[in-house]
């Protein structure tokens, strides 16, 4: 095995052969991230469950009962519930994998392996919270004797522009937060903005008719959309996803060569 | 000979003091950076013509390294504190980036730069063993084969599957390094770890290391500041000194130069060498000369006689006749060997502002020596020098023709008889 080391100029490809050497990296990264963070907790995973369904609770409270949002003829707990599981898995994320660097900065100056794996394991250790979460939406969807439509079966189309979106954000901010720690203060209270960029507590119809094409853009627009409309049997909204979808594909790429380039100077700056 | 297995060249590495690598640390800051970037652009043109010297706020790390390692080879890195020591390993561990230069290697590398890096708190033992283990680019399949051994050589199997957070920090050393020792690379590179845990664990580690670089035919690259663990297992050395190679030579030669310096280390003048004494300088220590000759510098050789002439001062109406001066040799690791009084020996005369001992058989064998001098006018402390200079003992030719001291096996050579 020949290894060159040189400075490197521009632009550059994550090398998928050296990521895949470290598969098992990765694996013991997302489940020390899972430990991790519920060890010596008493409730444990509960708290992937509690979490959520307090946030939901409140949303109905204060947006479906006392401000009696629009929610499209559904109950408001199911759903703003459909738009909270996708949106909580998205915004754990861009916490997780943009705080992912800094939070091992020792291991980054210490030892040589692909970076990207931080931040895809921060991830990835939260996908275990989304799957716990989707049994709430189970009973709820069992409660409101709700059978969900053929839609179904391209949920996880969504999902992966569910992933690629939290993957190329994640790097992206992974990268720029190892020099400027700016983006843990801003972060914070952006993603509580960013929260009503998307059709959370509020529905689609609300959005004025030439606003709509640029509020697609967004690509949680789509999955929310996507997924509410597959769990409550509606015609899949493909106006809403597929803009987005293009601009998750493009926002994963652009990731990937924003991390490589600035992979290179994480140890001089951590 | 076997072939080349690290290749090294020109290798430079440039680090902004302050601000690492010319970046904005805020995002404000890179906005001024943005809007003034075209003004900024303008003034390098301009100076383009104009002959510069390299901005203040840069500092070389290394500076233009150039070596070769060949298979089976173990070097040392030695040299002072920011030295570049650690710039290099981190370059060769592909840490960090060079900005200039090529570095070639054939093999798998691992560099341990530190014991039981991702260990995590809250995870056990045995979890922690994995976790450090794919860091350092092991499968989990090459892991699970070697698991009962580093849970054995680390000597915690009882704990095993108890958190890391309640271990000791011995423990948490033992374990990190069982992992790192059952690395299989071909390429090692090895920073300071060893100076840690107690000494029986670091003299476990020693051998193994040994073991590695001997039976194994690994290569090797070392930096430490325990010279005796240097000299033990490298053959040749690196000594490196703000960023450059200063010697490249077999190990007792690069030790022998980092540890006496360039110049010629028999003789010592105080003033132009700038070496400040601690005293009241009633008497004052101008001139140190160590030889196997009295009037002349000569190599001092173990079993021939050894001179020592100390010249001094002396400030007028001093009362000299309960003054003293204490001379004491240590070996290179400050172990104190020889201790030499003018009070033990009334022929001391003082006026004479020149004194001279005599070893007759000088007993110290080949390696390097540390002089203290120490001054006393009667009253109070005249001029005390710790350490004032080091200097060697270079061939133990007329005394052992064919006997050679094993390393390390002791500084002072007693004649004895058989009866």
């Amino acid at each position: 095995m020949k290894t060159i080391i040189e400075p490197s100029k521009g632009w550059q490809f994550i090398d998928f052969n050296e990521l895949y050497r470290y598969k098992d990296l990765l694996y013991f990264l997302t489940v020390r991230g899972i430990k991790a963070r519920y060890a010596q907790s008493v409730l444990g995973v509960g708290w992937a469950i509690i979490q959520p369904l307090f946030t939901t609770l409140v949303f109905t409270i204060v947006f479906g009962g006392l401000a009696k949002v629009d929610s499209d003829g559904m109950p408001y707990i199911l759903f703003s519930y459909l738009a909270l599981w996708p949106w909580n898995y998205f915004s754990g994320t861009l916490n997780e994998s943009s705080n992912s660097l800094i939070a091992n900065a020792g291991m980054i100056t210490k030892v040589y392996f692909p970076r990207l794996i931080l931040p895809l394991a921060a991830i990835f250790s939260k996908l275990l919270d989304f799957m716990i979460s989707f049994v709430i939406l189970l009973v709820l969807l069992i409660y409101f004797k709700v059978i969900p439509g053929f839609g179904v079966v391209f949920l996880p189309f969504l999902l992966v522009q569910l992933l690629l979106c939290s993957l190329g954000i994640g790097m992206v901010l992974s990268a720029m937060a190892v020099q400027y720690r700016d983006v843990k203060y801003a972060l914070s209270f952006v993603v509580q903005l960013l929260l009503y960029t998307a059709p959370v507590v509020y529905s689609t119809t609300a959005v004025p008719e030439k606003w709509q094409f640029a509020y697609s853009l967004n690509p949680m627009v789509g999955v929310i959309e996507g997924i509410r409309a597959m769990f409550l049997d509606r015609p899949m909204p493909w106006e809403w996803i597929w803009p987005g979808a293009i601009v998750a594909v493009a926002i994963f790429i652009f990731g990937l060569f924003y991390f490589r380039r600035m992979e290179k100077v994480f140890a001089d700056v951590a | 000979m076997s072939e080349i297995i690290i290749k090294v060249e020109n290798l430079s590495k440039r680090y902004r003091i302050g601000l690492q690598e010319k970046k904005a640390d805020t995002f404000a800051q890179q906005m001024v950076n943005v809007l003034r970037y075209p003004i900024d652009n303008f003034r390098k043109i301009q100076n383009l013509g104009k002959f510069q010297d390299q901005d203040e706020g840069v500092h070389w790390a290394l500076k233009e390294v150039s070596f070769e390692l060949r298979q089976g080879e173990v070097l040392g890195i030695i040299g002072k504190n920011g030295a570049g020591k650690s710039t290099l390993l981190k370059i060769l561990s592909k840490i960090t980036e060079p900005t200039s230069g090529r570095i070639e290697m054939y093999g798998r590398v691992a560099a341990l730069l530190e014991v039981g890096t991702g260990f995590h708190p809250e995870l056990t033992g045995r979890e922690n063993i994995y976790m450090n283990g794919t860091i350092l680019g092991m499968t989990k399949k090459e892991i699970d084969r070697k698991l009962d051994e580093i849970i054995d050589f680390s000597g915690v199997d009882k704990y095993v599957d108890t958190p890391v957070k309640f271990y000791s920090s011995g423990m948490r050393v033992r374990l990190g390094f069982s992992v790192a020792a059952h690395l299989e690379p071909e390429i090692l590179i090895i920073d300071e770890v060893l100076a840690v845990g107690d000494f029986e664990f670091q003299q476990k580690c020693l051998g193994k290391m040994e073991d590695v670089s001997k039976n194994d035919g690994r290569t090797v690259l070392f930096v430490s500041h325990n010279m005796d663990a240097v000299r033990n297992l490298c053959g040749r050395s690196i000594l490196l000194k703000d960023g450059k190679v200063q010697v490249i030579d077999e190990t007792s030669e690069t030790l022998k130069y980092y540890l006496t310096g360039e110049k010629g280390n028999n003789y010592l003048n105080i003033q132009s060498e700038e070496v400040i004494g601690f005293g009241n300088k009633n008497i004052e220590l101008e001139e140190i000369m160590i030889s196997s000759s009295i009037d002349d510098l000569e190599e001092l050789e173990t079993g021939k006689p050894l001179f020592l002439k100390l010249n001094f001062k002396v400030k007028p109406n001093i009362d000299l006749s309960k003054a003293r001066i204490d001379l004491r040799i240590d070996n290179q690791y400050s172990q104190r060997i020889i201790w030499m009084s003018s009070l033990a020996n009334n022929k001391f005369n003082f006026s004479k502002k020149e004194i001279i001992f005599e070893l007759p058989n000088n007993p110290l064998l080949p390696g390097n020596y540390i002089l203290t001098v120490f001054i006393h006018d009667g009253l109070d402390v005249a001029d005390w020098f710790k350490g004032v200079m080091t200097f060697s003992v270079d061939n133990s030719g007329s005394l052992f023709k064919t006997l050679k001291i094993p390393n390390g096996q002791t500084n002072i050579h007693l004649p004895f008889n058989v009866l």
